[in-house]
């Protein structure tokens, strides 16, 4: 409290948040978010304890979301049969048995249903009502209240960026698993798959088995990285090698160029698809919405919440199940130092003309001379004369304020594509552990949704009564030479709360 | 100690500018910040730069054209705003708007409603008429505040960044350096543009800076085609399109709040980005399909009658205080020149800031805020309060 005297009157400001944040649209008991194994297991649990539980997920999510390769790195590689959204709903629902479970256990299951937003009561935010999250399909959104919320959110694809990898068919392990396994969509044949790791090897006994080529797996060190249980025999490894370009026409890659690290002898490998199966890192975006501890474990992957046991958050309302908890790298294997070992390779052997943010056409070039973006036109010599380096020298690099300069990572993927790239990056060329660079922060809505969907069209009156463009201070936008005269009064009312500068 | 002639607190806009002028000026000057420059309201606000209600308004009109000249770097600044209006409430409103403007000498244009569409090609059949202020415009924040911190080391000028300043030193009467995280460093003069953080700062030398701080959020959209102007506003909206194409819109309620001498606990943006959607769907027809891809929330320092304060302080006489209270950005070109002014002759010469003065809070009560209700407001407070 600012003062030790009983205050006499509190006032109350009309035009501020508290009192105007609506109830929601319905409640639930329990929100699961996500409905992979974690997230049903979840459902399940908090369903045979008696609680009346909503579980969610956003598969199949539009063809939209999709080109822009969200939630998962799907490089364009898939069919037509995605665009069919009633039936990609029923496919959904098949290829997840698990559901039919749930359902039948009590627990309600809406699929193609986002949740874009989720928010408890806390720091900054005294005014909300009580916990709630934004949801939204196609056509509209909502707000649902909930008692407990559980994450279950899973891991995403880590892309990295070579010639070529902006074409269509090169995409990540995890999307090529649901395109193969959620949405029986994939439109590949033969695959080349980057890493050599646990996720490589699983990720080709799974295109093998599915009847798809496997090439070959491209490995950055001159160890295979997997354990020896999963290698399959026959199956070629390239280590010491890296991916140079991929080479295509209109409808993707046909080919992709990996040179000998040691050698510099390049090949050729004859391909449909360049699976990125180096690593997945946690997909915390809503628990960053939600203001829950993070922290850099790089034993788990990256960026991943804070966590005693692997399911209670530092929010009380919010739990986490599954690979949102994090993703561990395997036995002996630092997943972090294993994702700089490839980003190192990269840059050595690729020029920095390569594209690293897709969506701003932002270059690796582009992003160590901290340039400006190309609208600007030519910059300045001042400028032109500015660096990375010398952005360095003012203090850690850190990617929110470097994506302000370049626009790397503001483009409508959210960064899905190159978040963790243009953080190596930054880490590779300053010489420090991509551990040290700050997590560039998520803000809502965690998925591209239009104007029009998130528009709150039901609009609460209170919220219309009181809007004004501004704060609503009495007196703020009185012209100054009548500040102090009789002129003053003239002012109340004048704009309502409408006043444009 | 080592230190520099005069030191800023807060390398936000204003402190920014302040440093920058006083660097064109030949002074030695030190920018220390807490995190990283710009990274509070000065990197996230709506950008306008038509502040017609304050004295500083001619400088800014004359300065924000010359702006990337003189930095060096490019702010992004466009010219000119369009506000109009979907209803005969704020057709009226905007007019009151446009004969202010005239009355003080800027040309205002009245605009059909085929004549917004053709400056703001978003807009929709809605449009019941417009204003064109052929003054005025937006820069990009984040842009703008690295351009001048840029600009300031050209000059010669030091930034530290990660080094909040805990402590005013004085002796005899006056300021003789400040302690950081970082050090301590000397100076003859001290600027305090700290935002919210600034009114902790001066209680130590016995200065009444009365603040509170609340958060106001604003949403953006991906690219659409480039309009003829981006300082398109109306519908209870302030906002511009980015030259990359964005849409970058706010409004609406803030939340009261306080902050610590590290800055914000957090920045949340609420659901109140599905009102701000609304309301940029209804202003903007045409853009209603376009994907909000983020949303933002900055933390602004308001004073009790939302009005700047610039002052230099008769006690200790070495030691120069700005708070913008949301206005900060559009008018830092000019509020840098001011500060310059006072540090370095003592008064302003080229506008009166008498008005603007930290001695009108004198004799504020010590809980102005709570009797105002400028404080954390749970919801059910607010709704008993709404009915009563």
């Amino acid at each position: 409290m600012r003062s030790d005297r009983p205050v006499t009157t509190r006032g109350f400001d009309p035009k501020a948040q508290a009192g105007k944040v609506p109830a929601p649209d319905r409640r639930v008991e329990v929100l699961v978010i996500g409905a992979g194994p974690a997230g049903v297991a979840a459902a399940l649990e908090a369903r045979a304890r008696g609680a009346q539980v909503l579980l969610i997920d956003e598969n199949p999510v539009s063809a939209g979301l999709m080109g822009l390769d969200l939630p998962l790195y799907f490089g364009g590689r898939y069919t037509g049969a995605v665009q069919a959204k009633a039936r990609m709903m029923e496919q959904v629902f098949a290829a997840n048995p698990v559901l039919e479970t749930a359902f039948e256990a009590g627990v309600e299951i809406e699929l193609g249903v986002y949740c874009w937003g989720a928010w408890v009561p806390g720091a900054g935010l005294a005014s909300l009502p009580e916990p709630l999250a934004g949801l939204a399909d196609e056509e509209r959104s909502w707000m649902v209240g909930f008692r407990r919320l559980i994450v279950a959110t899973g891991a995403r694809d880590v892309a990295f960026s070579f010639k070529g990898w902006d074409q269509p068919g090169v995409m990540g392990a995890r999307a090529l698993r649901a395109l193969l396994d959620t949405y029986d969509a994939f439109s590949g044949r033969k695959l080349a798959i980057l890493g050599s790791g646990e996720l490589a090897l699983r990720t080709a006994r799974l295109a093998l088995d599915r009847g798809l080529d496997v090439v070959a797996l491209i490995e950055v060190d001159d160890a295979v990285q997997g354990p020896s249980d999963l290698l399959i025999p026959g199956l070629e490894i390239l280590t010491g090698h890296a991916p140079v370009r991929a080479v295509g026409g209109i409808a993707g890659v046909e080919r992709l160029t990996v040179r000998d690290l040691a050698t510099g002898a390049e090949r050729t490998l004859d391909c449909d698809t360049v699976v990125q199966a180096i690593a997945v890192t946690p997909t915390i975006e809503l628990l960053d919405v939600l203001g829950a501890d993070l922290a850099m474990q790089p034993a788990l992957g990256g960026h991943a919440p804070v966590s005693p046991d692997g399911l209670s958050t530092s929010l009380v309302e919010v739990s986490i199940a599954g690979s949102v908890a994090g993703v561990p790298g395997g036995l002996g294997i630092d997943p972090l130092a294993y994702q700089e070992a490839w980003m190192r390779a990269l840059m050595a052997i690729t020029d920095d003309s390569v594209v690293v943010c897709q969506c701003e056409d932002v270059t690796r070039e582009a992003l160590l001379a901290v340039r400006q973006p190309s609208y600007l036109g030519p910059p300045s010599p001042a400028m032109a004369a500015r660096d990375l380096g010398q952005l360095l020298d003012d203090g850690p690099a850190n990617q929110d304020q470097i994506k302000r300069l370049t626009r790397a990572c503001m483009g409508p993927c959210q960064a899905r594509r190159c978040r963790e790239q243009v953080a190596l990056i930054l880490a590779c060329a300053s010489n420090e552990p991509v551990s040290r660079v700050p997590l560039a922060g998520y803000r809502a809505p965690v998925r591209p949704l239009p104007l029009s969907v998130l528009a709150a069209w039901d609009e609460d009156p209170v919220m219309a009564g009181h809007w004004d463009v501004w704060f609503g201070i009495k007196g703020q936008w009185t012209p100054y030479a009548d500040i102090g005269t009789d002129r003053e009064a003239l002012y109340d009312g004048l704009f309502g709360g409408d006043m444009h500068l | 100690m080592t230190g520099a002639t005069v030191i800023v607190v807060g390398g936000g806009v204003t402190g920014l500018s302040a440093a920058w002028w006083l660097a064109r000026s030949g002074v030695d000057v030190l920018v220390l910040d807490k995190g990283i420059v710009g990274w509070e309201a000065s990197g996230r606000n709506g950008g306008g730069a038509s502040h017609y209600h304050s004295p500083l308004f001619h400088e800014e009109q004359r300065l924000w054209p010359l702006m990337d000249e003189m930095l060096g770097y490019s702010t992004e600044y466009r010219r000119e705003r369009v506000v109009f209006a979907t209803n005969a409430l704020h057709h009226e409103q905007y007019q009151r708007m446009a004969q202010m403007c005239r009355a003080i000498g800027y040309r205002v244009d009245d605009l059909d409603p085929a004549q917004v569409r053709e400056f703001v090609p978003l807009a929709g059949d809605n449009v019941v008429s417009g204003i064109h202020l052929r003054f005025g415009g937006q820069a990009n924040p984040q842009r703008t505040v690295q351009a001048y911190a840029w600009a300031l080391q050209d000059l010669g000028g030091q930034i530290r960044q990660h080094a909040p300043v805990t402590r005013i030193l004085t002796a005899g009467g006056k300021v003789t350096g400040v302690e950081t995280a970082r050090g301590a460093f000397a100076c003859d003069h001290l600027v305090v543009a700290a935002g919210p953080q600034g009114e902790a700062l001066l209680v130590q030398v016995g200065a009444r800076l009365p603040l509170a701080p609340a958060r106001a959020e604003m949403i953006v959209t991906e690219p659409a085609p480039l309009m003829p102007v981006g300082g398109a506003d109306g519908n209870g909206l302030y906002g511009r399109q980015t030259l990359r194409g964005n849409l970058a819109y706010g409004g609406g309620p803030h939340e009261w709040m306080d902050v610590g001498p590290d800055g914000p606990a957090r920045r949340p943006s609420t659901p109140l980005l599905r009102n701000l959607s609304r309301r940029v769907a209804e202003l903007l027809p045409k853009a209603a399909h376009l994907r909000v891809i983020r949303s933002w929330a900055g933390v602004v320092e308001n004073t009790p009658d939302g009005r700047p304060v610039i002052d230099r302080l008769d006690d200790p006489g070495n030691l120069t205080v700005a708070t913008m209270s949301g206005v900060g950005f559009g008018l830092s070109p000019a509020t840098g020149h001011a500060i310059r002014d006072l540090v370095l002759d003592g008064r302003c010469a080229f506008a009166d800031l008498d008005k603007l003065s930290i001695k009108r809070f004198a004799g504020l009560p010590e809980d102005w805020r709570e009797a105002a209700g400028w404080v954390a407001t749970t919801h059910a407070e607010a709704i008993a309060a709404l009915a009563g």
